[in-house]
């Protein structure tokens, strides 16, 4: 059987399951379909909320995030904690008392708590930005993962992910979308850890991924470790050391927590908790949540080590049991010939590795080329094609001495630049030839690098699909229960009924589908950037707002308004300064580099700020403006504790 | 809730939890993860040192261990000040 067929087999059997799931759980009540009828028990919740967290970002891309960041993978480690650390606040800060809340929306407990009509249309503006955005990037997530495995085009892919998406999330809300995700949470880790585990016994001799990261290399005895390994291979090859401290610590600090708090902030994640029974199982389903996050969490920067490890030495026999330099590069006739290495050329198919014999010499060669060295060379190019472009009868001597010229300017620059200890010139290197590296590759080529069999390949594409149409799902029912419960049940017609607004709810999720889906066809130029923007709303308005509401009786609406205006001004400025009015290209203020910076924080960091503004805004404001009054006072102090959450809800 | 100042005190106790528990979530990530990373670099866990180790893999550990921590211990205190569902 050829691999696309096992493919087209494994991917079509998790996709049935799905359905049926949706099928057996269809939402029968309003309930049923915001809050699952907030019967889902708290270790399934945790693990629904694993699946509805990890994108497809996490799934296909954290790795090589981690693993090929030009300042070292070190300081990418702030992704591992801040997308984990925001659990504890979740746990502590939040969930618990939003589930005794009783509720079904983030914007219906900003509206209540704030005895404000325009504080939740405030909130129903933020959680759509933050939705819409993040949604984007997950259904163009599907469209990929299908063109790479299914061989149809992105455009194909995302319509058939659309579909499936349509067929349980309209049909089951959330009850159809927790129960799915509980069994797209088992495909992609099984699919993620397979392989995983196979690359650390092969490099580190660990079964456990986590053992492997801190374990010794295998291929040389297991004299060194195997991050010191990787420390040596790279820096010899002239990249930043993988342990390397990080250039600029505030700023990892801050960005630390802006994508904890993000986190925290995140409306998808939180209306998770509002599904349990309990007040204390929103506690525990935190924990939960994060023991299934933590599963690929602490595989994911093992995996990139190893990958990184293994693609160096791929490139670099010699770097298996010495210098990298001690034996040639990885020669074209190699690749070719040798069937353990077909993955090479797969991949280069699909742009996701690229590399060109640039000097003829048959051997292609990977390093981090220092800037002098690309000049140079460009230079030099220059110069020849001048030459090549002379008219056939024009006076050449000129334009050949400036070939010569050039030539010899190159040859000075590498007769000077060092690498692992000798001049360019001397290991005969001229230029970088593995010219692209994409992110994606450290997790999709990982079965095929360790040689495992087709169906892990088949897998992995089921994983990724999993880890993308899950989030998806997430994103659209905050989406729709914020339109359909907010907006139209809040605000248009209170009056609804309960068969009434349940066709609301899943004709807006139809309507969020259809727009996910054309963003997903026709992707704005800027959605890599508006992820920093997501987060760090979610940081600057939505989790400030929450914490004040519950841990503070005297916030008050004109607070509440003011604070969160103020951090979403705050934050959005701070972003659009780097990245551009709006994200139109060109209408920068500064250019986006560490040394532009204010204090060096870059804008994905500067959420952590808006926070702050946020919390002192609001204060200040509600400290000089009337208390909140008596009912509002005892809607705080009920939801603090767990007792009576059963009869809250009042619908 | 059985008066004012039974639930009071059934607050101030779930906050004097959360700042503990607060205050080892700051001092595993930010603090040994990042900010101490420099001066710890002598000690070892297995092939990396304690600073790349916590901010790669420990930190996360402890986040679990927290919210376990968290979910028991404030089921106690709801079970003592009669507030558990």
């Amino acid at each position: 059987m050829d691999q696309f067929t096992l493919n087209l087999i494994v991917v079509g059997i998790t996709f049935a399951i799905y359905i049926g799931i949706a099928i057996w759980a269809r939402a029968g009540s309003t309930s049923e379909f915001y809050a699952a009828g907030q019967g889902v028990p708290p270790v399934m919740n945790g693990m629904a909320t694993g699946a509805d967290w990890m994108s497809a970002a996490s799934f296909i891309s954290m790795a090589g995030i981690i693993a090929l960041a030009p300042v070292g993978g070190y300081t990418q480690s702030a992704f591992l904690m801040g997308w984990t650390g925001g659990y504890v606040l979740l746990a502590m800060l939040l969930a618990p008392y939003l589930r005794k809340f009783g509720k079904f929306t983030v914007p219906e407990f900003i509206g209540d708590r704030f005895y404000s009509k325009t504080a939740r249309l405030v909130a129903v503006l933020c959680l759509i930005v933050i939705s819409v955005t993040y949604v984007i990037g997950q259904m163009r997530g599907v469209g990929v993962t299908f063109s790479r495995f299914l061989e149809v085009t992105t455009d194909t892919g995302l319509y058939i992910g659309a579909a499936v998406v349509f067929a349980y999330a309209v049909l089951g809300g959330m009850k159809g979308i927790t129960y799915t995700q509980v069994a797209q949470y088992i495909v992609l880790i099984i699919a993620y850890t397979i392989p995983a585990i196979f690359i650390s016994l092969s490099l580190t001799g660990n079964f456990l991924p986590q053992l492997g990261l801190i374990g010794s290399y295998a291929p040389q005895g297991g004299e060194i470790s195997m991050l010191a390994k990787l420390d040596q291979v790279v820096t010899e090859l002239g990249f930043t050391a993988y342990t390397a401290d990080t250039t600029n610590m505030f700023n990892m600090f801050l960005f630390t927590m802006a994508l904890m708090i993000g986190t925290a902030g995140l409306p998808h994640v939180i209306i998770r908790f509002f599904t349990v029974p309990k007040v204390a199982d929103a506690r525990s389903s935190a924990g939960w949540a994060l023991v299934f996050i933590a599963l690929l969490y602490t595989v994911a920067p093992a995996v990139g080590a190893m990958a990184r490890l293994n693609l160096s030495t791929t490139f670099w026999p010699g770097a298996v049991d010495g210098s990298a330099f001690s034996k040639p590069a990885l020669s074209v006739a190699e690749i070719e010939s040798n069937p353990k290495l077909s993955w090479i050329n797969t991949w280069k198919a699909t742009k996701l590795l690229e590399f060109e014999d640039k000097n003829g010499d048959g051997l292609i060669q990977y390093f981090n080329e220092p800037k002098a060295v690309t000049e140079a060379n460009k230079a030099l190019a220059e110069a020849q094609k001048a030459l090549a472009e002379a008219a056939a009868d024009a006076d050449k001597t000129a334009l050949e001495a400036a070939v010569t010229a050039a030539t010899e300017a190159r040859d000075k620059v590498l007769a000077e630049t060092m690498l692992g200890g000798k001049s360019m010139a001397e290991l005969g290197l001229t230029a970088n030839e593995v010219t692209k590296v994409d992110n994606d590759i450290m997790v999709l080529a990982n079965p095929e690098i360790a040689a495992l069999p087709g169906w892990v390949v088949a897998l992995v594409a089921a994983g990724g699909l999993a880890a993308a149409l899950s989030t998806a799902a997430g994103l659209l029912l905050a989406i729709s229960s914020a339109v359909s419960h907010d907006l139209i049940k809040g605000a248009i017609n209170p009056n609804i009924s309960e068969k009434g607004e349940l066709l609301a709810a899943r004709i807006s999720m139809a309507f969020a589908i259809a727009l996910a889906t054309w963003l997903g066809l026709n992707p704005p130029g800027f959605a890599a950037q508006v992820v920093a923007l997501a987060f760090g709303l979610a940081a600057a308005t939505i989790f400030p707002v929450l914490m004040m509401g519950i841990f503070s009786k005297r916030v008050n609406t004109a607070g509440a308004v003011t604070g969160m205006l103020a951090g979403l001004v705050f934050t959005s400025v701070y972003i659009f300064l780097y990245l551009g009015w709006f994200f139109i290209p060109g209408t920068n203020v500064y250019p986006n580099t560490p040394d532009q910076h204010f204090f060096g924080i870059s804008p994905l960091s500067i959420g952590t700020i808006g926070a702050v503004v946020n919390f002192i805004v609001a204060y200040v404001v509600s400290m000089v403006t009337k208390a909140p009054p008596q009912h509002v006072v005892d809607l705080v102090e009920s939801i603090r504790v767990p007792k009576g959450a059963g009869q809250a809800v009042a619908h | 809730m059985a008066d004012k100042s039974s639930a009071n005190a059934y607050w101030a106790a779930n906050v004097r939890i959360i700042l503990i528990s607060l205050a080892i979530w700051f001092a595993c990530s930010f603090g040994l993860g990042i900010l101490l990373r420099p001066a710890l670099k002598g000690i070892m866990i297995g092939g990396a040192d304690l600073g790349f180790w916590m901010a790669q893999n420990g930190s996360i550990y402890v986040f679990i261990i927290l919210i376990f921590a968290y979910a028991k211990m404030m089921g106690k205190v709801d079970r003592d000040h009669g507030v558990e569902e």
